[in-house]
């Protein structure tokens, strides 16, 4: 009994984390790290490595923001979340912001008291289905029994859609993408449905993928994007702006590679600005002047860490799309700096 | 006892509340009180503070609201315009059916696993221990999602049960075909089971959505009556041996009683059973039975069912050896000898731990997450939960249902433990 | 007579060779007849038995004799065993590409002798425990220290480490050999190093808890034999309090004047690189250890002719008893932020860990009930007759003979929690079996896997789960000889 007093007492005097403050940004800098609530492990968005590094296009969001915030890339923990875990690790305060493709919904973002504070990747629900099943519409799966992955806005859209065209289904649900995956190759389920990102990396992993194909229906608007708190301007804001600054620098031509270059020699006021040369842009966010210029160094700018994660050269192939920035026909489009 | 408490009377001190034997037992339960009082305010107040802070409230008003999602098993009717205390209805209903066949699945393969274990037969007593040792020092978790495995991996696929026009023309078989004479259907993605249809249904009338249907309930009451009759039957059989001494066939006499009245009935209404049938993606027709039913039933059934064996064994073992003895001795069989001699009394030891097995079971029906069967925790605790953000309320709900559950199972087989207890007297 | 013996043709004057008994009495025949022939419904048992046990052989051997074990991926697994003109294969490759994971999770790959280490002492620590007083303690010390220094061996740790804990062992060995009651001391502060050596970070933290701990132990001596059991307790605790929150946090001003002083420590490692056997582990034996203390006193409880006391132990137990184990779970991870103060913020391991020893508690409260319940009434008798008060009744002559007969229930208790640690998969920690294993299949190279690393997380359980089950049958059997 003893023992027990002694080692409560410990326990909590060890693990006890202290009280935190109401601004975000002031205990991740007491804490010196920041921490991420992640993907349990979706292969190209956010995945821990063999050596429990997370990588992947969302992980590669986190780790520029740690950048931005301590000047070095690798002070960020990643806490894998599921879809069910996600919203409470964040509301309780266990994780500064979720980036895991979470879809920006109007009740999350009103009735969870979540704050999207922008969309990393346009994306949209579709099915994926064996070739010689001979469907070529989402229309024609009358019937059909679907894969869903359960505690997510997928289900819904999927009971819409089939009621919307007045044909059935038979749900199958389960738990995450790799038992999906099983359940679609061993023929358990004639569709799969998810995110369109992530049939694609899917499909792409499959040892016959041109014997799959992914219909043409894209049955809904996926917004997905970093989630933090409701009520902390400041840390939405912070969040926000890492995220623009790395489509601007893709915008201005900005890479990993020439960013040391760029800053000595560029004379466009906007990078001047953007980079930390011109004006104390840092300071209104309660950063260092050169927040931006480390986030982009971190791993590059947007159109970097798409190609490197997920882009054509990698094993998951996707295309920028919708992606892809508003000059050359898509949707990034980030505000001025100034 | 009182006796020795009694002290002179020298009026109250403050150090008797500690020291007074007569006292203390006030003092500790009213500061036990205090402490609780304190704790349970503690809490409150934190989760007030903490809802405060989150802008939230406690409203369980989003159980009348459109779920909005879709349940692959359901026991009552469901679409997805119903609301989510429905889902949680089907998702409670769901659990209660799991736990239900798996207690009894469970106990069968228990009690016949449990006699085997010390059967004489050395080859089977061995694998009857390597299935117990095996699934008891497993966890539940890896049978579960094995089980379910070999559903989806090993049975074929729906497509291949179709006979084609060239296959037709040919000749040759399909890659698959149905069981048991052509009317189950198993395959990777579900199983299809033939269903009784009445041709002249009585019809019926709906509660809350719920059917309830004329036909079944007058089934029910048949057989009900048949049973009640039976019994009547053998306690006048019981007489008439009582009064003469020979006790008159009774075995078809029974069968006509219990068998007949229903069997007419049926045929009145025009039984026939409805068999699964290949069309468009699916075998339809029939039930279907999802998967992760059907794994999670067997995996529990197979798992519980262990430990039910080692109760089992040790209810036998329990019994003294001069009881089988004596058996052999009066020249009964050993099948006959441990029916109605061993097992009645091995009843007595088996009930207790008995009843702790059958609430596990229902509890880990939880674990039906594994393959996301949709049970109270799927509904209830998982998709609801996901879609409203009502953490505190869908948890303390679930909780407060699973222990009623637990409390009611409980009570119900102790209230039958008591009846076969050993009176003594 | 004579007549008959003259006639006699023939007289056998020596014995004949005892001849064999018939073929269907004697040897693997009579064994087969007896055992497994020995009727028809028997007969038939026994041919089921060979059925089933052909059918799972001839499902499974094929698949396990076909096993790679050199591959860099599964597509590579699946070439070389079409190589091999096989059809089906395991492919093993994947346990020797990650084993690591499946027992370590993400925790330091050079750092792994601290859990090895912490592993071993465990049961050095568990020794007097088990063996009072008794050289067979120090058998098993020598025992697992051997294995211990083994297991690092193969882990390649660094050589000072193996040496040191060479030393280590040898001299917790000599001690359990020479003075068996001491080794108990290894057990008192066996928690205080295992977190140290799992969790890391300066060991002034861990050193000064443990002497201020030992300070409100000597307070209780002292001030016992002046004011009493009950007070002494009372301001012990109270001191203990104010040492760690009151105004002056002595602790830290401890630890830092320590800090100067030792100014060493080990890399700390974070709760969130726990996973695998060594999360199962963790999360088990500190369960169970606590749960043990809180089990004991809620039996009491539910003893007690005290009705508030036994109405909120029964209520307690009867809850965490009502309720499965995952919903327990998710409340640690979903409600326990609303029922403690705003914006305190712990662990995820720790919460699981807090919910796991109150559920365990209660089971063992179950468990230990049993085993007063299982005491002669006379012993309860005895004790009020000696003049024993409550609580030295209840630790000189009713805990020891109750928590010697529970000891089976506990280890099945343990076994049952210790399985049921797979479940923390549901809140996201990486389990060996389902949180391990998603994150391996998530890599590109080994998606599509599925068994192998089913079957290799069942067999290290089972072997564990066995294995303890015997020794607490092993120990059923020896603690009853000790009564009958």
């Amino acid at each position: 009994m003893k023992k027990s007093v002694l080692l409560g007492t410990f326990a909590a005097a060890a693990l006890v984390s202290g009280m935190a403050s109401a601004a975000t940004l002031d205990d991740v800098k007491a804490r010196g790290e920041l921490i991420c609530g992640s993907n349990t492990g979706l292969t190209g968005f956010g995945a821990p490595d063999a050596n429990g590094e997370y990588q992947g296009f969302d992980a590669a969001l986190c780790k520029a923001l740690a950048a931005a915030i301590f000047g070095d890339a690798s002070k960020v923990k990643f806490v894998p979340t599921t879809g069910e875990t996600r919203f409470t690790a964040l509301a309780s305060g266990e994780v500064d912001l979720l980036v895991r493709n979470s879809t920006w919904t109007y009740s999350r973002d009103n009735d969870l008291k979540f704050d999207f504070v922008a969309v990393n990747y346009y994306d949209g629900q579709g099915f994926m289905v064996k070739k010689d099943l001979g469907v070529s519409s989402a229309k024609e799966l009358d019937g059909a029994t679907v894969c869903i992955q359960t505690g997510t806005t997928t289900e819904l859209n999927l009971a819409d859609f089939f009621k919307a065209n007045n044909i059935t289904y038979t749900p199958v649900t389960v738990a995450d993408d790799s038992e999906a995956q099983r359940q679609y190759v061993a023929g358990a389920c004639d569709a799969y449905t998810t995110d369109a990102s992530g049939l694609a990396a899917s499909r792409a992993t499959l040892a016959d993928a041109e014997n799959h194909i992914i219909l043409p229906e894209i049955i809904s608007k996926e917004p997905l994007g970093p989630v933090v708190r409701h009520g902390d301007n400041q840390w939405g804001d912070i969040v926000r702006w890492v995220y623009f600054s790395l489509v601007i620098a893709e915008e201005k031509g900005i890479t990993k590679a020439n960013i040391e270059e760029v800053a000595s020699t560029s004379t466009d006021p906007e990078v001047r600005r953007l980079l930390g040369l011109e004006g104390e842009m840092g300071a209104m966010m309660g950063l260092d002047n050169n927040w931006a210029k480390n986030a982009i160094a971190a791993n590059g700018n947007y159109g970097e860490i798409f190609e490197a994660n997920i882009g054509t050269a990698t094993p998951i192939g996707l295309a920028r799309g919708l992606n892809a920035l508003w000059t050359q026909g898509g949707l990034q489009y980030a505000p001025p700096v100034r | 006892m009182a006796l020795a408490t009694e002290t002179p009377d020298t009026g109250f001190r403050l150090s008797m509340l500690i020291y007074d034997t007569r006292f203390r037992a006030i003092t500790i339960q009213v500061i036990v009180l205090i402490l609780f009082l304190l704790f349970l305010g503690w809490l409150v107040d934190n989760t007030i503070q903490n809802l405060a802070a989150k802008d939230k409230d406690i409203n369980f008003s989003f159980l009348w609201n459109r779920a909005g999602y879709d349940i692959d098993q359901q026991l009552i009717p469901w679409n997805n315009d119903m609301t989510h205390g429905r889902a949680a209805i089907i998702g409670l209903l769901n659990t209660l059916v799991v736990a239900f066949f798996g207690c009894i699945f469970a106990t069968i393969i228990g009690v016949v696993v449990g006699v085997l274990r010390l059967s004489k037969n050395w080859l089977v007593s061995r694998l009857m221990t390597v299935y117990v040792e095996a699934f008891r020092n497993v966890p539940l978790l890896l049978w579960i999602i094995l089980v379910y495995v070999v559903f989806s991996e090993i049975r074929p696929a729906p497509k291949d049960f179709r006979i084609t026009d060239e296959m037709a023309a040919a000749g040759t078989a399909p890659a698959a075909h149905m069981n048991l004479w052509d009317s189950v259907a198993i395959t990777n993605r579900g199983s299809n089971i033939p269903a009784p249809l009445l041709d002249r249904p009585l019809g019926g009338f709906e509660v809350f959505d719920v059917p309830i249907n004329f036909s079944v309930l007058a089934t029910l009451a048949v057989i009900i009556a048949s049973i009640l009759a039976n019994r009547a039957f053998l306690r006048r059989v019981r007489a008439v041996q009582e009064d003469t001494g020979i006790r008159p066939t009774t075995w078809w006499k029974s069968l006509l009683i219990l068998f007949v009245p229903v069997s007419l009935l049926l045929w009145a209404l025009g039984l026939h059973l409805e068999y699964p049938v290949l069309k468009g993606f699916n075998f339809q027709g029939g039930i279907a039975v999802a998967h992760s039913f059907t794994a999670l039933l067997i995996a529990l059934s197979l798992y519980t069912g262990a430990f039910i064996a080692e109760v089992v064994r040790a209810g036998i073992l329990a019994i003294s050896r001069g009881q089988t003895e004596a058996a052999f001795a009066l020249g009964m069989r050993p099948n006959r000898t441990m029916s109605l001699i061993i097992l009645p009394q091995a009843l007595r030891v088996i009930i207790p731990p008995l009843i702790s097995q059958f609430l596990n079971l229902t509890k880990n029906t939880s674990l039906g997450i594994a393959v996301s069967y949709l049970d109270l925790r799927g509904t209830l605790g998982g998709i609801t939960l996901n879609q409203t953000g009502r953490e505190l309320e869908c948890m303390l709900l679930m909780m407060l249902i699973y222990l009623t559950i637990s409390l009611i199972i409980s009570s119900i087989m102790n209230y039958f433990n008591a009846s076969v207890k050993l009176k003594e007297r | 007579m004579s007549d008959t013996d003259s006639q006699t043709v023939f007289v056998r004057h020596q014995m004949l060779d005892p001849q064999l008994a018939p073929v269907t009495e004697r040897g693997a025949v009579k064994w087969m007849r007896e055992n497994l022939f020995s009727g028809t419904f028997n007969t038939i048992l026994t041919l089921l038995g060979i059925g089933a046990v052909y059918y799972l052989v001839s499902a499974s051997l094929p698949w396990l004799l076909n096993g790679v074990w050199n591959a860099n991926s599964l597509s590579e697994c699946r070439q070389i065993i079409a190589d091999n003109g096989g059809t089906t294969g395991a492919c093993w490759a994947l346990i020797k590409a990650r084993w690591h994971q499946f027992l370590f999770g993400f925790y330091p790959q050079d750092s792994y002798w601290r859990p090895v280490l912490a592993f071993g002492l465990l049961f050095v620590a568990l020794a007097p425990v088990l063996y009072w007083n008794d050289r067979k303690g120090a058998i098993m010390v020598a025992v697992s220290g051997v294995l211990t220094v083994l297991a690092m061996i193969g882990l390649s740790s660094p050589g000072t480490v193996d040496l040191f804990t060479i030393v280590l062992m040898a001299a917790l060995f000599a001690l359990a050999w020479v003075m068996p009651k001491k080794l108990v001391l290894v057990t008192l502060v066996y928690p205080f190093v295992a977190f140290f050596l799992l969790w890391g970070g300066p060991i002034a933290g861990p050193i000064s808890v443990l002497l201020g701990l030992a300070a409100a132990a000597w307070l209780v001596m002292a001030l016992q034999p002046r004011i009493g059991s009950i007070l002494a307790t009372i301001l012990a605790v109270v001191a203990v309090a104010l040492l760690f929150l009151g105004p002056y946090p002595l602790t830290s001003l401890l630890s830092s004047a320590l800090q100067t002083v030792t100014g060493w420590g080990l890399p700390a490692v974070n709760s969130d690189q726990f996973g695998g056997f060594l999360l199962a582990f963790v999360i088990g034996i500190t369960s169970i250890s606590f749960s043990l203390p809180i089990g004991v006193i809620l039996a009491l409880g539910r003893q007690s002719d005290m009705f508030l006391v036994k109405t909120l132990s029964v209520g307690f137990i009867e809850f965490i008893r009502g309720v499965p184990l995952i919903t327990l779970l998710f409340t640690a991870s979903l409600l326990l932020q609303y029922f403690l103060p705003p914006q305190t913020n712990f662990d995820l391991i720790l919460r699981v860990i807090i919910l796991a020893t109150l559920f365990s508690a209660a089971y063992l409260a179950e468990v230990i009930r049993g085993g007063l319940a299982a005491l002669p009434r006379g012993q309860y008798e005895a004790s009020d007759a000696l003049g024993l008060n409550y609580w030295q009744a209840q630790r000189l002559i009713i805990m020891p003979q109750a928590l010697k007969i529970s000891i089976p229930g506990i280890v099945s208790t343990f076994i049952g929690l210790f399985k049921d640690t797979t479940l923390v998969s549901f809140v996201g920690l990486l389990d060996p079996l389902r949180g391990v294993t998603t994150i391996v299949r998530a890599d590109i190279n080994w998606k599509g896997i599925y068994w192998e690393p089913y079957i290799f997380v069942g067999v290290i359980f089972f072997v564990i789960c066995f294995g303890m089950s015997r020794y607490s049958m092993y120990l059923e059997r020896k603690l009853k000889t000790d009564h009958r």
